[in-house]
């Protein structure tokens, strides 16, 4: 296993309360020191990182990777890729694979198909009922011994309440994570933009927020009832972050992520029927916007994940309600993270905490962190540079962002996953 | 892309898919150029020859034999060749994409398609598209825009009452549903009116309807008070079923227009109706038949203002007159 010395950058390791240029010392796959000096460390390789940021590679919360099943939106192969470039170096899949992640075999078939030094940790996530159908529970014993982090069910409904509460119990009886995306699909219906003045002009069905915070309401009181571990995946609007911030005042042990485009993109900003605009949660108000920001500052809010989704061009080619939601989002994670500190909307070490080590400590990892005797995941970030989102830049197999052609700021130049470097951005800008 | 895909560099019509965007002297000019063509149906000879040699294709994803038909009769007088094509019942039921069917039909050269779709949006995803050279008329789409329509009853509205200015105007039914009621609060809006009031239970208005520049209310006999043009929608059948209403006979009963409503309004007040219309659920038979009711001559303007809107667009890119 090869040393790497890391030096002149700017180490931010927001757990460790660390933020001060010196030099990481990485040896046999883990964070060996932080130290001002290298002293007689003998690196293999030295990475000289004047002018950028050192922090631990960041744990994402949701990316679709599409392998099994939907191998024409992307592949492992090329998903992770685009985490590597990303600076992600561990991931969660949501179960709604093709197979399902709803038996220890298909988790297996993720593990054979990831388990390669140079590939980001993915994390499988199992479905919380069989094939997702919301009816019958899961053998999510079975699952988490094939290395289920946590369950869910994806975006899918459940057929009542029963089946939450019932679900819950059993998770939580076998110390298992419930991710849960709240919508209550009656009152989604059909929708497929944010029930405001946007879908109102153009005649587009809505979504309102009552049915994400009706469903997170329920959910919070039925893991106060069974005692489960919830984390509720990827809000969206102003009454989730009250009831979320409520449940957390009165002690309810919850946790929280946002999609990073809901902290950015409003109702306001799709461009008449682009359907790369299309994402499930809709886009809010801006209000939405503004209370999902203040949740991220004051703690409501633990986590952002990119809520990756690529998608081929048919997907997203037809009328706006036709086509499918969802945002290839891995690699502007980060660009977008620090557009937010550059309008002072949070502090670079927070947005370095929500996507390092406040997600690692959702999922219980021993991530997130460059704390010495740790497996080194190190992400390393130029803020400053600029790059335009192209075929050329891009590495993931879906190019539906509505970023494309845009000129962010903040690159990420180098990854180090379990001691090895995975990744280094080779080209001139 | 561009928020105005529908005109060109210099502002002239493109595409005609919506009145979003389009400012009083255009949508002037459109009507200007309808009177034009007004009085030619009472013409021996009701042909023009604007558009020879032009092939305008009707694309109809969903039914509609009315609308169609004054399509077709506005190509026709304006000499172009025309081809109706029912997608609902073709290809599109063979799995071929809606795209697939776009590019095949290009591949025979015709300059205008005349979209209907039940989906929002189908027309803008098709002028994206489609070859440059093409111009794309919105026949309605969805939920969301119905722009000659509306441009008809904006015609029929300047018909009798001469200018926009000062007027208050009532829309009454499904707005929520109403491609039609979107496009003409747009326009309406766009001309100068002075009020434009929707009226309609809440299950039955948009969330944000007031963000469209209009006044919502749910009493009839109030909204109808003092205005100048009542414009009645078609209230669907299957409304029912989901829950947006108990009964037609309630829904006749607060919102049907009959002639003690109409009192309310303008002695001089018109009445209009995209059509069909459903007697005795949002229009009493008195009144679609009755003195104020203009809606058969919405029907025969609408060939007029449909061949002012072809015409324009075509000359818009530089091909006909």
């Amino acid at each position: 296993m090869s040393k790497i010395l890391i030096k002149n950058g700017r180490i931010i390791d927001p757990v460790n309360q660390l933020d001060e240029i010196g030099c990481l010392l990485i040896a046999d796959g883990k964070i060996m020191a932080v130290d001002s000096q290298p002293g007689d460390f003998a690196a293999d390789t030295t990475i000289d990182a004047a002018g950028q940021i050192v922090c631990p590679g960041f744990v994402d919360l949701s990316v679709r990777l599409r392998e099994p099943g939907h191998t024409q939106k992307g592949t492992i192969l090329s998903e992770t890729r685009a985490a590597l470039s990303a600076g992600v170096t561990s991931l969660c899949l949501p179960p709604d694979t093709q197979p399902v992640i709803d038996t220890p075999t298909v988790v297996e078939f993720i593990k054979d198909r990831a388990e390669r030094a140079d590939y980001p940790q993915i994390y499988s996530i199992g479905a919380l009922t069989q094939r997702l159908a919301g009816n019958e529970l899961s053998a999510m014993f079975a699952l988490k011994q094939a290395g289920c982090i946590a369950v869910s069910n994806a975006s899918a409904p459940l057929g009542n309440l029963l089946i939450l509460r019932r679900a819950m119990e059993y998770a939580s009886s076998h110390g298992l994570l419930l991710m849960f995306r709240a919508n209550e699909a009656a009152l989604s219906g059909k929708g497929c933009a944010h029930e405001g003045a946007v879908a109102s002009r153009y005649g587009l069905p809505g979504i309102p927020e009552a049915a994400e915070s009706i469903a997170l309401a329920q959910c919070l009181e039925l893991a106060e009832l069974t005692g489960c571990r919830v984390h509720i995946s990827q809000i969206s609007c102003k009454q989730s972050v009250i009831k979320l911030q409520q449940a957390k005042k009165y002690g309810l042990n919850v946790t929280a992520d946002v999609a990073i485009h809901q902290l950015h993109l409003t109702e306001n900003d799709i461009t008449p029927f682009d359907s790369n605009y299309h994402v499930m949660p809709p886009l809010r108000s801006a209000i939405d916007r503004q209370y999902l920001r203040e949740g991220l500052c004051n703690g409501t809010i633990d986590a952002i994940c990119s809520d990756h989704q690529p998608h081929d061009l048919d997907a997203k080619l037809g009328a706006f309600p036709e086509t499918a939601p969802g945002i290839a989002s891995l690699e502007t994670l980060l660009p977008l993270c620090l557009e937010l500190t550059r309008q002072h909307r949070i502090s670079l070490s927070q947005a370095i905490a929500s996507l390092t080590s406040k997600p690692a400590q959702i999922l219980g990892l021993a991530a997130g962190s460059l704390t010495p005797g740790h497996k080194a995941d190190v992400c390393i970030f130029d803020p400053q540079a600029t790059w335009q989102v192209t075929q050329d830049s891009w590495h993931s197999s879906g190019s539906n962002t509505p970023y494309w052609q845009q000129t962010l700021t903040g690159r990420v130049t180098h990854t180090v996953q379990a001691g090895k470097l995975v990744y280094r951005l080779t080209d001139a800008s | 892309m561009s928020r105005h895909i529908q005109l060109t560099e210099q502002g002239r019509l493109k595409h005609f898919l919506t009145i979003e965007g389009l400012d009083k002297p255009l949508l002037t000019e459109i009507l200007d150029t309808a009177e034009s063509f007004a009085g030619m149906s009472e013409h021996q000879v009701k042909k023009v020859p604007l558009l020879r040699g032009k092939t305008i294709v009707n694309l109809f994803f969903e039914n509609s034999t009315r609308t169609r038909t004054t399509f077709e009769l506005a190509a026709t007088r304006l000499s172009a060749d025309v081809l109706s094509m029912d997608i609902a019942t073709s290809a599109t039921s063979k799995g071929e994409s809606l795209l697939d069917t776009i590019h095949n039909l290009e591949a025979m050269h015709v300059d205008m398609f005349v979209v209907r779709h039940a989906v929002s949006g189908a027309a803008h995803f098709i002028a994206q598209h489609t070859a440059p050279h093409i111009s794309v008329i919105n026949a309605g789409d969805g939920q969301h825009a119905h722009p000659t329509q509306a441009m008809l009853d904006m015609f029929t509205i300047r018909q009798h009452k001469k200018q926009f200015a000062g007027l208050k105007v009532a829309i009454v039914g499904d707005i929520l549903h109403s491609r039609v009621a979107r496009s003409q609060i747009l326009a309406l809006n766009a001309l100068g009116v002075a009020e434009v009031r929707v009226i309609a239970p809440k299950t039955l208005l948009p969330a944000h309807v007031k963000s469209m520049g209009v006044t919502p209310l749910h009493d009839m006999d109030a909204g109808l008070e003092d205005v100048d043009v009542i414009i009645m929608l078609r209230l669907q059948k299957e409304r029912m079923n989901s829950a947006f209403l108990p009964s037609e006979s309630e829904f006749f009963r607060c919102f049907g227009l009959t002639e003690a409503k109409l009192k309310r309004a303008k002695p001089d007040a018109i009445v209009m109706h995209p059509g069909p219309i459903n007697r005795g659920v949002e229009i009493a038979s008195s009144v679609a038949d009755g003195p104020q009711s203009v809606i058969l001559q919405q029907v025969s303007n609408g060939v007029a203002v449909r061949m002012a809107i072809m015409s324009m667009a075509l000359s818009g890119q530089g091909g006909a007159a």
